[in-house]
């Protein structure tokens, strides 16, 4: 009985990485490059609706559309009024944060102007205080004057409003993104 | 019996490798001395296997959506059997968390750990400091209760401070152009997965950092670090006088953090959960959102510092307090590690101490805002006694005109302007009246507002109030 060599297939393989043999190891570097290359491409692939998911709300459009908020007969000239409104990008699964709010004001006739309910500092809900005459934040002292300008506290500009029409009495306010103040 | 068990041991042991992977941990040798001031670092170690514990119990009970998220922690605060207890056990376990890190990282500065070869150490650990006062953010958030809601505008309003990004950077935290369901499910996935894998990455990291370099020997006067020669110096130090961190050392560890988890339950238990706010509800306005209070620092910074300056501090103030913590192990990597050799980092220490203590005391009792909720002044708390029917009329004006919101008289009234109970004395009418007439500083001008009339009324109130 002859005598088996149980190493045999190990060892012819091993020869193939030889050191002393250049050209063998060319074609086993090219074989690994080209794997390592496959996989990396993969991979790549695999990111790219992953990182897409991370960063798609840079990916997607500003909806807004025209919302009405009331007639013009429930708001009388001088009066400033919160009204609420469907936001553009609601979603039926958002629950109760679907609506923005907006300070509304009649100046005269068919004039209106709505304010962004958030303070320009860092966004706390202001408060018309109807007495006082004036926009009232309730997180770092931020008032705000009748006509939304700057009157005591810390926020760096008036309150942002948002557009405002009046058709066939109805007045209606477009939607914008959340005012974010921006340097 | 007992043969039978540790022949099963054995077996598994023997496929595994349990004893040749840990061994060497539960063995490594730690300098004999102050041990005591080591146990910070590992009780923010136990405090977030705490937090994870607590957490995945609570991803049992909580809904992740926007229109749920809100009932579910209702149920898990007032319904579920323990869910009161769990959920308070995981708000207590996130302020030891952050307490403890931040004590980690003073005891770090003080001994001056950080020096040579342990750069990366300190490097990791501000890493896991981030990620922690991250983690306490979105966790706050996902209450999703009106002062949830009401944060993330808050922080979304602070990112967009950052130059050229600020937009975009406050888009991407939001998901959207508003708040809504994509918001949540962000803050969800960032608290719950995205956040927590990098934590575990860089813990593995900062332990793994710490059996190789060794445990900072106590630093002493005069004993300065040498790159050239400290790892040597070290080996022969433990070899001399180390001792094995099981059992000699560990106890100390393992007491510590169990009275810092029986604290926590006692907490859990007496003071139960915060509570939870109004529904989430952007369109609800009469709310004054505030931050839990390991955010209150900032929340009574942003009210304090000088106005002018304020969106250039908002982008360099963290950036700069990141980069300082980045780079002070590359400042001084070597010399003297005492304490008593190191009067300007002691000094430094300090200062942020009363500057974190100050900011925290101010930001919860935030005298800054106006009070909504001030009562008139009653007619017996103004002056004189028995006062006329116009200083009465006065007083009512004083409340109705909203001065209260600011002013205080006599104990009514809010705080952040200055207390008028005797302004009569110091100011005369006309003073007064150029006040009222032209606001100034953090009053607003009531020029267009009051009538000639009501002016005078109200001017006839503050006169007698001396």
């Amino acid at each position: 009985m002859s005598k088996i060599d149980i190493y045999e297939d190990e060892s012819k393989h091993q020869r193939s990485y030889d050191k002393d043999n250049p050209e063998e190891m060319t074609r086993k570097q090219f074989m690994t490059r080209v794997s390592l290359s496959i996989a990396a491409v993969s991979a790549a692939v695999m990111a790219v609706p992953c990182i897409a998911a991370l960063v798609a709300p840079l990916l997607e459009e500003n909806p807004s559309s025209w919302r009405t908020v009331g007639r013009i007969e429930d708001f009388p000239v001088g009066s400033t009024r919160l009204v609420d409104f469907e936001n553009a990008d609601a979603e039926p699964y958002s629950g109760m944060l679907t609506k923005s709010a907006a300070w509304l004001r009649h100046v005269d006739q068919d004039n209106f102007t709505a304010f962004a309910v958030n303070c320009t500092h860092l966004g706390c809900p202001v408060r018309w205080e109807e007495n006082a005459q004036l926009f009232m934040c309730p997180c770092h002292g931020g008032v705000y004057y009748s006509d939304g300008t700057v009157a005591a506290g810390p926020p760096p500009r008036r309150l942002p409003e948002y557009k405002v029409r009046v058709r066939n009495r109805e007045i209606q306010l477009l939607t914008a993104p959340l005012p974010i103040t921006v340097v | 019996m007992k043969n039978f068990f540790r022949r099963i041991w054995g077996w598994l042991d023997d496929r595994i490798g349990i004893n040749d992977l840990l061994r060497p941990l539960v063995d490594h040798p730690v300098p004999p001395r102050g041990l005591w001031m080591y146990v910070f670092g590992s009780a923010t170690l136990f405090m977030f296997i705490l937090q994870v514990v607590t957490g995945v119990a609570l991803s049992l009970l909580y809904q992740p959506s926007s229109a749920n998220a809100y009932h579910s922690l209702e149920f898990i605060t007032y319904q579920a059997k323990f869910g009161n207890i769990l959920r308070s056990v995981h708000f207590y376990g996130a302020s030891a968390m952050i307490i403890l890190v931040g004590l980690h990282m003073i005891r770090t500065y003080i001994t001056a750990s950080y020096k040579f070869p342990r750069e990366m150490n300190w490097i990791s650990g501000v890493f896991l400091l981030l990620f922690t006062i991250f983690m306490g953010f979105t966790g706050q958030l996902l209450r999703w209760d009106s002062n949830g809601v009401w944060s993330s505008v808050v922080a979304a309003q602070q990112l967009g401070r950052v130059p050229f990004f600020g937009k975009y950077l406050a888009r991407l935290l939001l998901g959207g152009d508003t708040i809504g369901s994509h918001s949540l499910t962000r803050f969800f996935s960032y608290h719950v997965f995205i956040i927590p894998a990098f934590i575990f990455v860089f813990i593995a990291l900062h332990l793994y950092l710490v059996f190789r370099t060794g445990i900072s020997e106590p630093p002493k006067a005069g004993r300065l670090v040498d790159p050239k020669t400290y790892r040597k110096w070290y080996e022969d130090y433990l070899h001399k006088y180390a001792i094995p961190f099981w059992p000699n050392a560990v106890w100390r560890d393992v007491l510590f953090s169990s009275i810092i988890v029986i604290l926590i339950i006692l907490f859990a238990w007496l003071r139960g959960a915060p509570d939870l706010t109004t529904e989430p509800n952007l369109a609800y306005i009469h709310t004054s959102p505030a931050p839990d209070w390991y955010m209150v620092l900032f929340f009574a910074l942003f009210a304090l510092m000088p106005h002018k300056i304020e969106s250039a501090a908002m982008t360099i103030g963290p950036t700069l307090t990141v980069i300082i913590l980045f780079i002070i192990p590359f400042l001084s990597n070597k010399g003297e590690r005492s304490p008593m050799r190191r009067p300007w980092a002691m000094f430094g220490v300090i200062c942020v101490f009363i500057f974190v203590i100050s900011l925290l005391v101010l930001g919860l009792k935030h005298p800054w805002s106006a009070d909504f909720d001030a009562k008139p002044v009653p007619v017996a708390a103004i002056h004189p006694a028995h006062p006329d029917s116009t200083v009465v009329a006065g007083s009512h004006l004083f409340y109705s005109r909203g001065c209260e919101y600011c002013h205080r008289v006599n104990g009514y009234g809010g705080k952040a302007g200055p207390d008028l109970s005797f302004v009569g004395a110091r100011l005369t009418a006309q003073e007064m009246t150029i006040r009222i007439v032209n606001g100034g500083g953090n009053m607003p001008a009531y020029g267009s507002i009051l009538n000639r009339s009501d002016l005078q009324t109200l001017i006839d109130f503050l006169s007698a109030q001396k």
